[in-house]
């Protein structure tokens, strides 16, 4: 098998990823395109693995590494996700805005005021 | 032969991951997850590497996407399709993706083009399992305490405050 088709659908579903996080609006959806970008990387490194045969099974090994950081991931994820919906009681990334920096229009407003 | 099999799990991957961030749905978009993983566990499993597509289908499908699902379930997800799922600024990344897409891709061709792939079986867990705990035992120690240290963190996170829980325990005390 060329090397390049698992590399080029690595591409392809990272890619599907990046659009998910930059697009989704609820951070539950964003979580899930976080899962898919980690699976590409997953299947460069088995490609690479199955590429080079380096007899110490690196690119697998790290691929279970990698699915054991995305259990971790997504577990502390879920637990902001769940503490943001208790506070507000909303999921919406974009609306949530407590930490946003005060806009200078905002300060102006504040000093004419 | 492999070929054939990765192609048709890849293309499988591809729509279902396709549907994933498009479906507004909420629920389904969750759903055709586990389509995506599983497919992406196949190309694993073309490619020899059977160990990482069942500890794939085990962790993925098995705990990850049942936590998605019980997420979804306490945040009151709606089951009718949400028009609002999506951003107004959604071309806008479709944008970003696609020249990312083509910069990675044309990388990758350039570098990899001609490179070719052996049919050799060596991802039995057996093999795996031998070099995790013969070469890479302190990484897998280290990402026992990573995992320990991510647990204490979602207890940390997910316990409510003091206060609030002697607020909780005194209404309750009045109602009794």
């Amino acid at each position: 098998m060329p090397l390049i088709v698992p590399l080029l659908l690595a591409v392809v579903l990272f890619c599907i990823g990046v659009y998910g996080v930059l697009a989704r609006r609820n951070a539950i959806t964003m979580l899930m395109s976080f899962e898919l970008m980690l699976n590409a990387v997953n299947l460069n490194l088995v490609a690479f693995d199955a590429w080079r045969l380096d007899g110490l099974a690196t690119g697998q090994t790290l691929a279970v590494f990698v699915i054991t950081l995305a259990a971790a991931e997504i577990g502390l994820g879920l637990a902001i996700v769940l503490l943001l919906f208790r506070g507000h009681g909303h999921v919406d990334a974009d609306s949530a805005r407590d930490l946003v920096e005060v806009d200078a229009v905002q300060q102006e407003k504040g000093a004419a005021t | 032969m492999t070929t054939a099999l990765f192609s048709v799990a890849g293309a499988v991957a591809v729509l279902a991951s396709v549907l994933v961030v498009t479906s507004r749905r909420i629920v389904h978009a969750a759903l055709w997850l586990v389509v995506a993983l599983g497919a992406v566990a196949g190309c694993f499993g073309a490619l020899h590497a059977e160990f990482v597509a069942l500890v794939q289908i085990l962790v993925y499908v098995g705990a990850i996407v049942v936590l998605v699902l019980f997420a979804l379930m306490l945040t009151k997800a709606p089951m009718n399709p949400l028009p609002g799922l999506t951003t107004g600024r959604s071309p806008f990344a479709a944008v970003v993706a696609a020249v990312l897409a083509l910069i990675l891709g044309a990388g990758v061709v350039l570098a990899f083009g001609n490179e070719k792939v052996k049919p050799v079986t060596h991802g039995s867990a057996t093999d795996v399992g031998t070099e995790i705990f013969k070469v890479w035992v302190l990484p897998f120690e280290v990402l026992s305490v990573l995992l320990l240290a991510a647990l204490i963190g979602a207890i940390a996170l997910s316990q409510r405050k003091l206060s609030e829980r002697s607020d909780k325990l005194s209404s309750s005390e009045k109602e009794d």
